[in-house]
């Protein structure tokens, strides 16, 4: 018997559609943030507030996958931007393929901001690469200020976690420093953005880091390769 | 979930070796996955065995090797293990660390038998002369 050394990548199908999308992307300059959180934290809503804030001419289009019902693209649908449904049937996590066909017949070079907001899970969509220039977490003020210590996967690959629904502080036993102290554990330098869509807060703080943040992506294509 | 997928590529990627050495027959393939790579050790065998099942693969074996998560730390340069997602230098503490590893898919080895080996082509030969 001969054991012979094997090299080269095991190919996970996903990372490759994900590595090309990620160059498209980048080919045409869309800012891509993948919105992730247990279902119910308030995704679709802060999206609500972030389409009816933004500039009519604002060059953005929005992916929403869910098992079921095209009931979040209904909602996103009503303030003029383009967005489709992905409806996943049973799958658990948004994935790069899907992506991949929902674009299809969208011109990427009419775009400068593409946001996915995935299907509730805090779990698999951790795993699934969509091509996005940066995952967003979202964690409610409902929820426990362990989550970022019980999932530590999702927190870990994102660059920011937005608290929401902070109007209801006031009922519920959340420790925000707590919360925030453990997506800093997992996550050095997380940065956090505190909103509550119900009272307006934070929202501004939420679009300046949107911006912010496209900024320096696009900054970081500017820079000649290697 | 995409277990199977990855249970696919590596049969394909046993397949490919095999096609560049004739008259050899996979014994078994040894594959290298970080913690991170999001992959269900469990899944991942039970993908394999189902997609190996009355093939020509039926009794290849499959060694996962699960390695955790390296990082380097920017002030002393130094690599380290990163566990239970505690980022920080086991050397001098620091914050400023960077992950290297810990989402790898990669081949490490196939074991290979000669056809000729095999206790079935031994007996005709002992048969025939």
């Amino acid at each position: 018997m001969n054991r012979v050394p094997m090299e080269g990548k095991v190919l996970n199908e996903n990372a490759r559609v994900a590595a090309e999308l990620r160059e498209r992307f980048q080919e045409h300059r869309v800012f891509v943030v993948n919105l992730i959180s247990s279902p119910g934290s308030g995704k679709t809503t802060l999206l609500e507030k972030t389409l009816e804030t933004l500039p009519k001419d604002t060059r953005v289009a929005v992916l929403t996958g869910d098992l079921q019902t095209e009931n979040d693209a209904d909602r996103l649908k009503r303030y003029g931007f383009p967005v489709k449904q992905i409806v996943t049937g049973g799958t658990c996590h948004l994935d790069a393929r899907m992506i991949e066909k929902h674009i299809a017949d969208w011109k990427l070079s009419e775009l400068d901001l593409l946001i996915v907001e995935n299907v509730g899970n805090l779990v698999c969509p951790s795993s699934y690469d969509l091509g996005e220039a940066a995952k967003i977490v979202l964690l409610s003020v409902t929820e426990g200020e362990d989550k970022p210590l019980k999932y530590p996967s999702i927190f870990f690959k994102s660059e920011l976690m937005v608290l929401t629904k902070t109007d209801l502080l006031p009922y519920v036993p959340f420790n925000t420093e707590a919360a925030i102290a453990n997506a800093r554990r997992v996550h050095p330098g997380m940065e956090v953005v505190k909103v509550s869509c119900m009272a307006g807060d934070g929202l501004r703080e939420w679009m300046t880091w949107l911006e912010q943040r496209r900024q320096k992506h696009l900054s970081t294509l500017s820079q000649p390769v290697g | 979930m995409h277990e199977l997928g990855i249970a696919n590529s590596i049969l394909e990627g046993v397949a490919a070796e095999l096609g560049r050495r004739p008259g050899s027959r996979a014994v078994r393939v040894g594959v290298r996955i970080g913690q991170l790579a999001g992959v269900d050790p469990d899944a991942l065998s039970f993908g394999f065995e189902a997609l190996t099942l009355d093939t020509e693969f039926a009794s290849l074996k499959l060694e996962v090797e699960y390695v955790p998560p390296r990082s380097r730390c920017r002030p002393c340069n130094r690599e380290f293990e990163l566990r239970n997602y505690e980022v920080f230098c086991p050397h001098c503490g620091s914050l400023d660390t960077e992950r290297i590893s810990g989402d790898e898919l990669e081949f490490k080895y196939l074991e290979l038998e000669e056809e000729s080996e095999s206790p079935q082509l031994e007996t005709k030969r002992v048969a025939s002369s």
